[in-house]
């Protein structure tokens, strides 16, 4: 051609299907250049090199035999949480409301240690606190689902609200329970006693591990080789087609919510009763958030989502060591793992769609 | 050819989606006056040729030559630019505004809105276009819709009209307007583009025709110098069959008694009036009418999944004993015993998940059976899956690939294998072969006659009037809901299907 055109140096295409190889790969070159990143800013900030910077996210994780059980046990937690999410994900109901149902879970456990640790024997206390607490959450869970089944109500509003009066019960109660009054929190339930606390198993932090494990594996048989699982997949994908093959939505999601909220409560269990053996608002940290990521970028996929929560886990202990390795305060903990973040999720953009660049570019002018 | 002026000519055009080759170095021209018609299976390019002329896609590779001169498509602006303009097989349409305001949507310049509307007046008395400006879009029928749009393309200054399936949702009466306006466009020395999957259409208004297949070009031709047969084998690329068998039905007696039945949706809406009829087993029952009139509403209250205000629905046993089916849930009817099985017109959205995989889609109707009261039975689904990709000739990777990947007809396949390996003594169908092209087409309709021959009684609401004419028994016909009459299948023909379903007229 003799005209000279302006084409397009290159543009963004759909892609139809992609190898999990080539998937994998892309995600871990988002790991790295979200380190380099990180290690850049670090390096720029504190004048270190990079290499003394990664040692330290490593350390921050892994650095001590205790720092590798807290890390484990925190990626146990968020692991539960994310998995607590998933029916609900899957079943295309936005339970963005896990914070509050882990709240209400640790609520009820909480209620259970500080109101009967004179009445009743230890071990039906934790008998008690198990129930409550499950129920709780459940409760919590069914009530959105409730209004969803029945009235179709938008179920991210209504779990989000949930999780406002959860954070207010909780906060009403930390008043009425305060020890010692007029200090604004509860402190170390039964400090002396220890009345209501989880047993611990070999050590104080392989409970919530092993809890993790037992739900990681019931989640998975659940969804995939049970009918309720299948009835969430199916009710997730169409409510039309599940309609149509003689399914109640309204009971599925009902149903699926009890179990999504129950688990939350469990969470919120070991929380209280194994971990902190206290409760403050702010117990679960966020997380009912984070697993929503966790999940999703496990693919809803229950055994996928350890090594979700484990990446995220690690770099977030990563992260705050190096704040305060390098006497940086907390914000610039919260600086990396936010780019960190920006990495993983924005590659899925990449794993989705690939950009295409003329090859004839310059061969047009020749 | 002629001595012809060129308007467009595509040279080595490619374009491809992941691994899918939608088209590969096609050479194709337009002529200025001319109606070309695109003809072409489902899946053989000719949406995705013609996007990347109206600037929804750009081409991987290849020339696009606009009145002489190469072109680079990038957006539609940049295609209206070149005067070209598309209506697309799915209106986009602002549902709230009138049709000037959807005419003049987008375009820059001060807005007046008076004369707007007296270029609007201007272009429909010169091509005969019937519209009104202010009303509504969600006031309008399906093809007041279509008018707006090509209206809207015509006022942007197009010379070249690209028309996407434009007969499918319209009546034999409508298509004919379209067909007498596009004449007069013609005329006017404007070039027309009509992809259509009819060939009784391709030969009444276009001078030529194309043929893509598998998202090659295979070859162009006069419309006067081929036929209907000879256009089928090019698109298929082998020979076909194109008569649809009817056999007698054998000893019919009633199956599913409906009468009175009334349905009302949520907005009040009357969707179903006094509806009544009996089907038959061993018959083909055909329902016509234009898309919306209750035939979605009709086989859904059947199935069980329609709120019915009024009305009474009858199943006859093979003894004659019967069962109501009114108020009863799909789980319920089939506790009863009753085999009843529905091809829904929403295949991936109703009938099947487009992201679970042949075997779990097998297994929507199978599940709850199996030993387990807790968990899924896998085995026999697989099997079932296996058998239907055998028996019916699924083109599918394995029986483990979402059925979202696979093309329309085989969906349709899958959808319609595990519908009929029930054995159904009522088999209700909805459009079962919209969007499907020929040779999948004729397997759907020999699948249905067997199960006709089975003793089943069908339900056939289809679109194509030709169609219906040509395989059924009896044709209910549909009109806002009514019941406009039930006519022989054998003693009819599409144009009195067609003003039936136009008027209310009584039952005759």
């Amino acid at each position: 051609m003799e005209q000279k055109v302006k084409e397009p140096r290159f543009h963004i295409v759909k892609r139809a299907d992609i190898r999990s190889r080539e998937a994998w790969t892309i995600r871990i070159i988002a790991i790295l250049a979200a380190l380099a990143l990180c290690a850049l800013i670090t390096m720029v900030c504190t004048g270190d090199n990079p290499i003394s910077i990664f040692a330290t996210i490593f350390k921050g994780a892994f650095g001590t035999q205790r720092k590798t059980w807290i890390t484990l046990q925190y990626v146990a937690i968020l692991l539960i949480i994310s998995l607590a999410l998933t029916p609900a994900f899957k079943m295309q109901f936005w339970n963005v409301g896990g914070e509050g149902q882990v709240l209400i879970g640790g609520l009820a456990a909480a209620a259970c240690m500080i109101t009967l640790s004179d009445k009743l024997p230890n071990g039906v206390i934790i008998i008690l606190m198990i129930v409550t607490s499950l129920l709780a959450g459940a409760v919590w869970g069914v009530i959105p689902a409730l209004f969803k089944a029945l009235w179709n109500t938008n179920e991210t509003l209504s779990t989000l609200m949930m999780n406002y009066i959860a954070t207010q019960l909780v906060a009403y109660f930390t008043i009425v329970w305060e020890v010692p009054k007029g200090s604004g929190k509860i402190g170390i339930i039964n400090q002396n006693t220890n009345i209501g606390w989880l047993p611990s198993i070999g050590n104080k932090y392989l409970l919530s591990i092993i809890a993790a494990a037992v739900v990681t594996i019931g989640m998975f048989i659940y969804l995939k080789y049970t009918k309720h699982g299948y009835e969430i997949e199916v009710v997730g994908e169409s409510q039309n087609t599940a309609r149509y093959v003689g399914i109640s939505v309204e009971k599925v999601i009902i149903r699926t919510m009890l179990l999504s909220g129950a688990i939350c409560g469990l969470a919120g269990l070991l929380l209280v009763g194994g971990i902190n053996h206290t409760i403050t608002t702010t117990i679960s940290d966020g997380q009912g958030f984070t697993g929503v990521m966790v999940s999703w970028l496990a693919k809803f996929n229950p055994v996928a989502m350890i090594f979700t929560s484990l990446l995220i886990i690690f770099m977030d202990r990563g992260a705050s060591e190096i704040s305060t390795a390098f006497e940086l305060n907390q914000s610039f903990a919260d600086i990396l793992t936010g780019i960190i973040l920006f990495f993983i999720i924005g590659c899925e953009f990449f794993i989705r769609y690939k950009i295409v660049v003329r090859k004839d570019l310059g061969k047009e002018n020749a | 050819m002629e001595n012809k002026e060129v308007a467009i000519s595509l040279r080595g055009i490619t374009k491809t989606f992941g691994d899918v080759t939608a088209n590969s170095n096609v050479n194709l021209d337009v002529y200025k006056g001319e109606i070309l018609s695109l003809l072409g299976e489902n899946g053989s390019g000719k949406t995705t040729l013609m996007n990347m002329l109206a600037g929804i896609y750009y081409p991987d590779a290849g020339q696009i030559i606009i009145n002489g001169k190469e072109a680079v498509i990038r957006s539609p602006k940049d295609a209206f630019d070149l005067g070209i303009g598309m209506v697309h097989q799915h209106f986009k349409l602002i549902d709230v505004f009138n049709a000037t305001e959807n005419i003049i949507l987008g375009l820059e310049g001060r807005l007046n809105i008076k004369e707007a509307e007296k270029r609007i007046r201007e272009i429909c008395d010169k091509y005969g276009f019937e519209i009104n400006t202010n009303k509504k879009i969600y006031d309008m029928s399906v093809s007041e819709k279509q008018t707006v749009e090509i209206v809207k393309v015509l006022y942007r200054g197009a010379d070249i009209l690209i028309l996407d399936e434009p007969t499918a949702v319209l009546t034999p009466q409508e298509t004919e307007k379209l067909f007498n306006v596009m004449r007069n466009m013609k005329k006017d020395g404007k070039s027309i583009v009509i992809i259509t999957h009819k060939l009784n259409e391709v030969q009444s208004i276009s001078d030529r025709v194309a043929v893509l297949r598998h998202g090659e070009f295979i070859d162009d031709m006069k419309t006067s110098k081929t036929n209907a047969q000879e256009m089928t084998d090019m698109m298929v690329g082998h020979s076909v069959s194109l008569n649809i068998d009817r056999p007698e039905p054998v000893d019919p007696k009633p199956r599913i008694v409906v009468e009175n039945l009334t349905v009302v949706d949520e907005e009040g809406i009357v969707k179903l009036d006094d509806v009544s009829f009996t089907a038959n087993t061993g018959e083909i029952l055909g329902i016509a009418g234009i898309s919306g009139c209750g035939q979605k509403e009709l086989l859904r209250a059947i199935a069980g999944l329609e709120n019915i205000k009024d009305g009474k629905i009858t199943y006859v046993h093979q003894d004659g004993r019967t069962e109501d089916l009114l108020g009863k849930s799909p789980r319920e009817i089939s506790d009863l015993g009753v085999k009843l099985s529905f091809v829904p017109e929403d295949r991936l959205g109703m009938g099947l998940v487009g992201n679970m995989n042949l075997a779990d889609n097998m297994m929507l109707r199978s599940y709850r059976s199996g030993k387990s009261r807790f968990f899924t039975e896998k085995k026999e689904p697989r099997k079932l899956a296996e058998r239907v990709v055998n028996k019916l000739q699924v083109a599918t990777p394995s029986i483990d690939t979402p059925v979202r990947l696979l093309s329309g007809g085989n969906v349709q396949k899958i959808l319609v294998g595990r519908e009929i390996s029930s054995r159904p003594k009522v088999l209700l169908t909805a459009y079962a072969v919209r969007g499907l092209d020929i040779s999948s087409s004729y397997q759907i309709y020999d699948l249905i006659n067997k199960q006709k021959e089975r003793g089943a009684a069908v339900l056939f609401v289809g679109e194509d009037l030709d169609v219906l004419v040509e395989l059924c028994d009896r044709i209910l016909v549909l009109c806002g809901g009514k019941v406009t009459g039930i006519v022989d299948g054998r003693n009819t023909d599409k144009f009195t299907l067609g003003s039936m379903m136009t008027q209310k007229g009584e039952a005759s």
